[in-house]
């Protein structure tokens, strides 16, 4: 039994004739995950672009004030959050349920897989009449999650690191692990623009699941939006 | 019998007072404690000299200028008593064929002993017929003296990375030595120029110790290249405060508020400048009130602006930063996005349109 593909549900009846079934899919440690790891996503992505961009200068002493401080503070401790709630993701993946594996999982060589991801494409598309029904994410929605966010994050979290290694200092356990990827990218500079690339690479995913989790959950007869909240998936007809 | 430093130093006019002074600042310069000065004084006094064959390859010498311009230890008593540069292109006293004699005599009498310091680099391009002395190209000057090196130096960003010769399209193609030179230890002292004092407590360390520094990464002595001009810079305090210059000339500038936005490479480039400055300890480029231009970081004439915090993307066709790209594509992202939701509305009020129309036409049959 795969998790993607498409059922027939037969359940209670209810007033007007359609049948409202609900299957638990996303589990409490997952459904927090996702909430924090959203909010650590615009912490981390409004702080990087002001370290990039300050804001205008403030008046006074300089020891009076520690804004640029403050929005790195805020950065790192949320880069910090972000990369060990992913570790703490990954784990989940292992303990949790079949549907807590999808964002890690790209099934390459499933013939299946590449036709219902042809499908939802065509669908949006508006090439198909009727969407289709998934427990889990829908194979457009696991294909788009598990290249920008399965391969972006730990982008963002070793490049970031680099970064951070540079003012931890040689010799620190961010140096050890992550320095070798200054020279790698060409240097610090280079280092700096290619993280930044990936914030970018980020608000775009963001607005696309955003706006494709609403769609669905308006067009698709199921929901999306409840369900990152109840963990529980209503199929409406 | 060859000479140890102390005998020739001392044949030089200088006194034991003068020479346990330059052991101290020897010492300080490395950043070792006081307990390392009897050591080094002693490694002075028992070490035979060690040669130093100097070679200058597509440069512009402003790395042997900034070397002879070096306070701390002096210049007087690094060149002429410590460093024995038998062969250097702009400081040695013969010519012709006396220095090429002077040459092949350092690489036959110290074969495997001696120091190879290394400015500028060769063109590999038209078969490598560039910088050509006593009828060789360059590379193959260096390539026969690095054979019998013990270690060989890349000074400035030249030899090290390739600087403004290889900067793209790299007519001559300007190589790094390290990518000519394989097996030997290759010390890199990037920069444009290195800073004298960082050149000199390098060569010093090499011949006290009789090995060479920590190296990073990279190749750089980890004693000058371990932070960026930004971790110790005086202007620091407005960066973390939020105080920034906006332009060359307003308020902000004049109160020396941090470059950051003018495009200085401070927090980008790895080297000694805001600790050991320059002239003396005089003064750097951020205390003049300039930008650093990262000049010892590798390709740092192809990294864009020296004024832009954020580096332009040349990749697409036209200049734009990081920013620019993102937010034109987060612009077409967002448009395709709006687009898409207005077409679904249509499509799905069409839709319920029709079936209404249908569920009417069946309701009218059903009551007709």
């Amino acid at each position: 039994m795969t998790m993607y593909v498409e059922r027939e549900f037969k359940g209670p009846k209810i007033a007007d004739g359609k049948t409202v079934i609900s299957y638990y899919i996303y589990e409490a440690p997952l459904r927090l995950w996702h909430w924090l790891n959203a909010l650590f996503i615009v912490v981390l992505g409004v702080t990087g672009y002001l370290i990039a961009n300050p804001m205008p200068s403030v008046p006074g002493e300089a020891s009076d004030s520690f804004w640029m401080g403050y929005i790195r503070f805020a950065h790192f401790a949320a880069a910090y959050c972000f990369a060990i709630a992913l570790l703490g993701r990954v784990y989940w993946a292992f303990v949790g349920n079949q549907y807590s594996k999808q964002l890690f999982l790209f099934p390459f060589w499933d013939l299946q897989w590449w036709k219902e991801v042809m499908f939802e494409l065509r669908w949006y598309l508006f090439l198909e009449p009727d969407p289709k029904k998934y427990l889990g994410h829908n194979p457009m929605a696991q294909f788009s999650m598990f290249f920008a966010f399965t391969l972006g994050a730990p982008y963002m979290i070793i490049t970031g690191f680099a970064l951070y290694s540079e003012g931890a200092g040689v010799g620190s356990w961010q140096d050890k692990l992550f320095g070798w990827v200054i020279p790698l990218l060409g240097g610090s500079q280079n280092l700096h623009t290619w993280h930044h690339i990936g914030l970018w690479a980020f608000v775009i995913f963001v607005i696309l699941h955003i706006y494709a989790a609403v769609r669905e959950d308006i067009m698709s007869r199921q929901t999306l939006i409840s369900t990152i909240i109840s963990g529980y998936r209503m199929f409406k007809d | 019998m060859i000479d140890t430093f102390y005998e020739i130093m001392r044949r030089q006019g200088v006194s034991r007072r003068s020479f346990m002074k330059f052991c101290s600042l020897t010492a300080s310069s490395l950043g070792l404690a006081p307990a390392f000065v009897p050591r080094i004084a002693h490694a002075m006094e028992t070490k035979p000299r060690t040669p130093i064959v100097w070679l200058e390859g597509l440069e512009c010498t402003c790395c042997s200028e900034s070397f002879i311009r070096s306070a701390h230890p002096l210049a007087k008593d690094v060149v002429l008593s410590m460093l024995s540069l038998d062969y250097h292109h702009t400081l040695m006293a013969a010519a012709g064929h006396q220095a090429e004699a002077a040459l092949d005599d350092v690489l036959k009498k110290y074969k495997g002993n001696y120091i190879l310091a290394v400015e500028g680099n060769p063109p590999l391009n038209n078969d490598g017929m560039f910088c050509i002395s006593a009828g060789k190209p360059f590379v193959d000057t260096l390539q026969r003296v690095a054979a019998d090196a013990k270690a060989v130096i890349a000074w400035g960003s030249c030899a090290s990375w390739g600087c403004v010769q290889a900067a793209r399209p790299n007519p001559t193609r300007a190589t790094p030595i390290d990518k000519v030179i394989h097996g030997k230890p290759i010390i890199k002292v990037p920069g444009c120029p290195p800073i004298p004092e960082v050149m000199t407590a390098v060569v010093t360390y090499m011949l006290t110790f009789d090995r060479i520094p920590d190296l990073d990464r990279q190749g750089r002595p980890k004693m000058f290249y371990g932070q960026r001009i930004h971790d110790k810079c005086y202007r620091r305090p407005h960066f973390d405060a939020g105080q920034f210059a906006e332009a060359w000339d307003d308020d902000a500038s004049r109160r020396g508020y941090c470059l950051y936005k003018m495009g200085c490479k401070g927090p980008t480039t790895y080297n000694a400048c805001s600790t050991v400055r320059w002239n003396e300890g005089v003064s750097f480029p951020i205390q003049s009130g300039h930008g650093c231009i990262g000049c010892s970081e590798e390709g740092f004439w192809d990294k864009g602006s020296f004024y832009d915090r954020v580096t332009d993307l040349k990749q697409f066709g036209i200049e734009a930063n990081a920013d620019q790209v993102g937010i034109a594509a987060t612009t077409v992202v967002g448009g395709a996005v709006a687009a898409h939701a207005a077409l679904t509305a249509i499509k799905r009020a069409r839709a319920e349109a029709r079936n209404s129309e249908i569920a009417e036409a069946r309701n009218n049959e059903s009551g007709g």
